[in-house]
């Protein structure tokens, strides 16, 4: 309990370092960009992501609801998983909120109950990590569909349109039966 | 278990820091995703361009002609002799910044060689080490680097991160326009065959055929026909364009991603609604060309002279005809072309009359020397004078916003036409923030010859800007349609909307007039031109 006092009592300053940290994964004249540049359509990254650290700070002090927390990670990674970052450095970030505390509130893990509480919300942080990145697999997951379909429905939709493409019912392929798993898993052939 | 690294190691390989240091210093990889592919030397040669060659552009070795630095002093050369604007693009800029936060390649890569000052300054640092004397003398500390292959690949990979969509250019005090440097890049690299395929082949075809996919006449046709089919069954009504009709009154001429690729097909068979409706209530005389079958021109984005080759036939197809002057369908780079460089290339056209809408007496005088008219000007005029029979409830399932196309928008200055339009064919229409529209529009991340699919990323990160303002609409209005009018927009933005915004489709402008169009002697409408169903017949 204290210890979610004293994260709510040093919340700008919190975050404010969480954030300098994330753009700082940027590039020198990036960051300066995305940290000055408030209007929101002039500078959707820094403010998707400054948006997104506050809202994941808060889901982080007052629980975890897997729905809530993915809408605010997902702007985020949904950026760094196009930018050039690797997996790690795309997703990382979320860690930096550990030492942004322990660097705000050093004087404070005098406290035993404290340390306790600190570890306990740490795992959460680690919990929100492993998130990113399930969030992150999915938009990349994603970005290779597109290029797919893109591929299929150029080609696709202009063979239908002359007259190339056939619906043929399943029974009529030769072999397709023997292609399909069977469902009790048994397979016969 | 000697071999596996200690934990600090582990972390330090984890590098959450990019490099600081100069940008001359900064290495270029080249990134997968972030690059289109190697044009077919076919194509190259198609077109007699130089050094046709099987390239790629992740190896080490591009096989260039051994003097290939030579060749480029000597382009750079010519072209600053050439162009006065290039000289002076080259000399004036003062670093300000201005435009440094304003391109969408920038705000979505962040990656600060696409900061556009930062971008041409890769190639003015060679232009001084050439041809300027402190650059020869100082060297480096005037900014100037010698061209070397590394040097090479950086300028290739950055300039093929423009969509030559000028946004920059309006916030430039000097009026620098970036896109005509990247154009004279863009130049210079085909001096010594390293253009990208998604421009070279739809060139070559364009220049053979007629349109980018190299589709012949009578496939041309056909689809058209398949297009007549599907509207007699919504309307009722057998539609019946001219083709290559000499002594027509107009030429109509119309990017071929609208003939061919969703969701343009239905701005297609918007036209042909239009026209029909324009035909049957005032006996307006249009017709289609199957040779003149391509509005675009991926020639501006390759050379100057074949920028020029590929405009010239549309005009040799109207003295062909016999028309009187050419109306323009929803394009994009099509307009650009028309409207700052057609004139000094191929113009005047003499041969055409000064545009005079037959069913409204309205002269367009902005197309005086020209002679093509832009559809959603010719269209807005008719509507203004009450000459269309509309019903906008059938487009009410919609709530549209507009996206302001870079070169209709910034090449043209055309704004409020398209608006007029939407605003008196459907009842619900959102704009998007100030910042993001008109003059100040955020491209779509492909244009300029980059909306191919293996460069998926650059044009998701670029298409960002846009994204994240038709998102905040979607959220405050309920958006669900996002209206334009450019066959690339078209073919695009469906793809960016699927990352970004899923739940927001893409629409031409024409599509949503035919929409609304009430034909004479039309059936009942129960579906729109996609074959959804029209508001209130959802059970029909």
């Amino acid at each position: 309990m204290k210890l979610d006092k004293l994260l709510s009592q040093h919340k700008n300053v919190l975050i404010k370092r969480w954030f300098d940290e994330v753009v700082r994964t940027y590039p020198v004249d990036t960051a300066s960009f995305l940290k000055q540049q408030k209007d929101p359509f002039a500078n959707p990254v820094g403010n998707t992501t400054l948006k997104g650290l506050e809202a994941l700070f808060d889901v982080l002090i007052t629980g975890m609801d897997r729905e809530a927390v993915n809408s605010f990670l997902d702007p985020i990674i949904r950026i760094r998983a196009l930018q050039d970052f690797t997996p790690s450095h795309a997703t990382s970030f979320i860690l930096f909120l550990k030492q942004a505390i322990r660097e705000t509130l050093v004087k404070e893990f005098h406290d035993p109950d404290v340390i306790t509480a600190f570890m306990n919300f740490e795992s959460r942080i680690d919990d929100l990590c492993l998130m990113a990145f399930d969030i992150y697999v999915k938009c990349r997951e994603k970005i290779y569909q597109l290029q797919a379909n893109e591929m299929r429905n150029t080609t696709f939709s202009a063979f239908q349109r002359a007259g190339l493409v056939k619906d043929v019912p399943d029974e009529d392929v030769p072999g397709l039966r023997l292609l399909t798993p069977p469902k009790n898993g048994i397979c016969n052939v | 278990m000697s071999d596996f690294p200690k934990p600090d190691q582990l972390l330090s390989d984890i590098d959450r820091k990019p490099p600081q240091m100069d940008w001359m210093d900064t290495p270029v990889t080249i990134r997968k995703g972030m690059y289109c592919y190697a044009a077919n030397p076919k194509s190259v040669e198609y077109t007699h361009l130089p050094f046709p060659h099987q390239w790629n552009p992740l190896d080490e070795d591009w096989k260039l002609p051994e003097n290939w630095q030579e060749i480029l002093h000597e382009g750079f050369k010519v072209r600053l002799e050439r162009f006065r604007s290039f000289k002076l693009f080259m000399d004036i800029c003062v670093r300000c910044g201005a435009c440094a936060d304003k391109c969408h390649f920038f705000i979505g890569t962040g990656d600060p060689k696409n900061m556009p000052v930062l971008r041409a300054e890769l190639l003015r640092s060679v232009y001084r080490n050439d041809f300027t004397a402190a650059g020869k003398i100082l060297g480096r500390l005037a900014g100037a680097r010698p061209l070397t292959m590394e040097v090479l690949k950086e300028l290739w990979y950055y300039f093929f991160q423009c969509t030559e969509c000028r946004r920059c250019s309006i916030f430039c005090p000097y009026g620098i326009d970036t896109a005509e440097i990247t154009m004279m890049a863009r130049e210079l690299f085909n001096l010594i065959g390293l253009n990208i395929d998604w421009i070279a082949t739809p060139v070559a075809n364009c220049y053979r055929t007629g349109n980018h996919l190299g589709i012949q006449p009578h496939a041309f046709k056909d689809m058209l026909e398949f297009f007549m089919d599907d509207l007699e069954e919504i309307t009722g009504v057998r539609v019946e364009p001219n083709f290559n009709k000499k002594g027509a009154d107009i030429l109509f001429i119309t990017p071929s991603g609208d003939v061919f690729a969703d969701p343009g097909t239905y701005t297609c068979m918007g036209y042909l609604l239009l026209f029909h409706y324009l035909k049957e209530e005032y006996g307006l005389d249009v017709t289609w060309s199957t040779y003149a079958s391509e509005g675009g021109n991926f020639g501006s984005f390759t050379s100057h002279e074949m920028m020029k080759r590929l405009n010239s036939k549309m005009y040799a197809e109207a003295k062909r005809l016999g028309v009187k002057w050419i109306l323009g369908g929803e394009c994009g780079h099509m307009w650009r072309v028309i409207n700052q460089y057609m004139d000094t290339m191929n113009g005047p056209a003499d041969f055409l009359e000064e545009p005079v809408s037959p069913i409204t007496g309205t002269k367009f005088e902005n197309a005086k020397s020209t002679k093509m008219v832009h559809l959603s000007e010719f269209t807005a005029d008719l509507i203004k004078h009450g000459k269309l029979n509309l019903d906008p409830s059938r487009n009410d399932n919609l709530i549209l916003t507009y996206h302001d196309s870079c070169n209709p928008a910034r090449g043209m200055g055309m704004f409020d036409e398209p608006r007029y339009v939407i605003q008196n064919v459907a009842n619900n229409f959102y704009d998007m923030p100030p910042n993001t529209i008109r003059e100040q529009t955020f491209c779509c991340g492909s244009g300029s010859g980059l909306n191919a699919g293996e460069n998926m990323e650059l044009r998701l990160t670029g298409g960002l800007p846009r994204a994240n303002a038709v998102k905040y609409v979607h959220e405050k209005y309920g958006v669900n349609m996002l209206a334009t009018i450019c066959a690339i927009d078209r073919a695009a933005l469906p793809t960016l909307m699927d990352y970004w915004v899923p739940g927001v489709g893409v629409t031409g402008v024409t599509e949503m007039v035919a929409n609304a169009l009430i034909l004479p002697g039309e059936g009942e409408r129960t579906t729109n031109l996609r074959g959804e169903p029209l508001p209130g017949m959802e059970d029909e």
